[in-house]
């Protein structure tokens, strides 16, 4: 009956990488630039917050460190808080399209749940490329200077590290079920990333704050990303914070998957 | 709970034997101390087109989900195609047209088409399925600013993507209005033309009795009837006898062979009977009976009498 049966049924395939290609990135990244508030909070935001604070100053073009200006510090301040936007935006996208039932709808075709969230990852990690990109060209067209094998140094380090919050906006978007989530998230990031220094310079807190500073998620990778200027070593917490908190959200992030994709 | 089964055995066609589309056995699924699906049957061969008839609440979307692979019968199995739900989705072998959601207001309708394509190894063109399901016109449209009837088609356009050998549809003109949804049957029918499964989930009767070659009621998560419209109601058997009588002898009509009721309502009599010649013959000849019509009871009588059973038990 079987090997009938079996050539009876109509001969179709499944497509390969679980459904994942490149029309499908490009949509996704369209629809993401097309919310104009991601636009602004991630993009435009980190930009005008250097020209105001980074440039123009008495302090602008002290030097930082023996490798570049405090224009050029702030701007990789603000490219981290960018970058820490909109990966979260990216990844949070997850909370509207549950809210509107697409990852249901998505659940009709031959789109791998794993597939979905290497898109979503892909996405914020496009648009944080795109934040980096655009704060760093302010910083060249203005004051910024620093030696120049830091430029794609510092921006590397800092995209990569930004990694750290694509994982973070997953979570938070399969834990929130808003679709307006990044009016919850947006209050809670200023925060972590005045924690992280990325404002105000963490020596010029009291040391309470810069003890709590030390266990929150900016913190590592804002140390990070500003030792190459500084000449500084970021030290080893500093390593520790990036790889822990990089493996509690994406560690959250695969345990509410799994929990949404089990079938009920 | 009387057994009220009919199955149509409808004849494979000629040529290899067809696997079939549905299959499901012995299909449970409780939700909490809800037993939304208590036990069910069905074999849908290919090219049926069957209404999934019943009253809200009847277990037709809970039985849907776990025809698609959405949710895990907690006892029995489904098949499409002979394939776990899960691998005929992606396969492309069977699609679906949702009541609601499932749609990204910030793409247009186009864009959403091609993303949808993109996800399948094969599929028609996207110009094709907007020109069948009727939005040609609004494709450049955002999915926010189209209606309800504009994002049902939409739905539908989705669904046609992958040319599938079975198309459900889960109660898919709920909340249009009258022209909305004869249009939207409209491009179903013509489409089922061409030789697609399609199974519908309804609890519009005239829906189920317009468009199905076959009708499953369902009540109370169970089968508590399939075969063809006819079939169904034939399973309320018996026609009313309608006459003008004044002073009508009651007594000598309930003595009538297959005489279910008499009911007088001030000039008219009304009988039920599943003997309505003998009725016919006996007022026309015997009596001073005038203005004689006989109807057969409708798929609504059916259809009441068959899902309200349950609500004794």
């Amino acid at each position: 009956m079987s090997t009938a049966t079996a050539s009876a049924v109509p001969q179709r395939t499944v497509p390969p990488l679980g459904g994942f290609n490149t029309t499908l990135l490009r949509l996704e990244l369209r629809r993401l630039l097309r919310n104009r508030r991601t636009v602004i909070f991630s993009v435009v935001l980190p930009v005008v917050f250097f020209l105001l604070f980074g440039t123009g100053k008495d302090y602008s073009l002290q030097s930082a460190g023996p490798h570049g200006n405090w224009a050029a510090s702030i701007m990789i301040s603000m490219a981290l808080y960018g970058a820490m936007l909109s990966t979260t935006a990216g990844g949070a996208m997850v909370a509207t399209e549950r809210s509107q039932g697409w990852s249901r709808q998505l659940r009709l075709t031959p789109l791998t749940p794993t597939a979905y969230i290497a898109v979503k990852v892909l996405v914020a990690m496009l648009l944080g490329a795109i934040s980096v990109v655009v704060t760093y060209a302010a910083g060249g067209l203005s004051q910024a200077q620093m030696d120049g094998h830091l430029w794609p140094e510092t921006a590397l380090i800092a995209w990569v590290g930004s990694l750290v919050f694509a994982a973070f906006g997953v979570f938070m978007g399969y834990l929130l079920p808003s679709e307006n989530v990044m009016q919850i998230l947006g209050p809670g990031l200023a925060l972590l990333a005045f924690l992280g220094g990325l404002f105000t310079p963490l020596d010029q807190m009291g040391s309470t704050f810069q003890t709590i500073a030390k266990f929150t998620p900016m913190y590592g990778l804002s140390q990070l990303t500003h030792a190459p200027l500084t000449g500084e070593s970021p030290g080893w917490a500093a390593v520790v914070n990036v790889v822990v908190w990089l493996a509690v959200f994406a560690g959250g992030a695969a345990w509410r998957f799994r929990r949404d994709t089990a079938r009920v | 709970m009387p057994q009220t089964q009919t199955h149509t055995q409808m004849q494979p066609t000629a040529g290899a034997p067809a696997v079939p589309a549905i299959e499901l056995r012995g299909l449970t699924k409780s939700f909490g101390s809800v037993r939304a699906v208590r036990g069910i049957d069905l074999t849908v061969r290919p090219g049926e087109i069957v209404a999934f008839l019943g009253p809200n609440g009847a277990g037709k979307t809970t039985t849907i989900d776990m025809m698609l692979g959405l949710s895990r019968p907690d006892e029995g199995t489904a098949l499409v195609y002979g394939m776990e739900p899960s691998s005929a989705v992606r396969h492309g072998l069977i699609s679906a047209v949702m009541q609601s959601g499932g749609l990204l207001k910030d793409l247009t309708v186009e864009e959403t088409l091609r993303l949808t394509a993109s996800l399948f190894s094969n599929t028609r063109p996207v110009a094709e399925v907007l020109e069948r399901a009727g939005i040609a016109d609004i494709a450049g449209r955002r999915v926010v600013k189209c209606s309800g009837g504009q994002q049902q088609r939409l739905r539908f356009a989705m669904a046609l993507l992958p040319d599938p050998e079975l198309l459900v549809l889960d109660e898919p003109t709920t909340g249009m209005d009258v022209t909305g949804r004869r249009d939207f049957w409209a491009a179903i029918r013509e489409d089922a033309a061409q030789g697609r499964t399609v199974l519908f989930a309804t609890h519009y009767l005239e829906e189920a009795d317009a468009y199905a070659d076959r009708i499953v009621l369902v009540s109370h998560g169970q089968v508590v009837a399939d075969g063809t419209a006819a079939q169904v109601k034939a399973l309320v058997s018996g026609r009313t006898v309608r006459a003008t009588w004044p002073g009508a002898d009651v007594a000598a009509l309930q003595r009538l062979p297959g005489v279910e009721t008499v009911e007088v309502r001030g000039e008219s009599v009304l009988i039920a009977s599943t003997d309505s010649d003998a009725v016919a013959r006996h007022l026309l000849t015997s009596t001073d009976a005038r203005d004689l019509e006989i109807t057969s009871r409708g798929l609504e009588d059916a259809f009441i009498s068959l899902t309200t059973e349950g609500d004794q038990s």
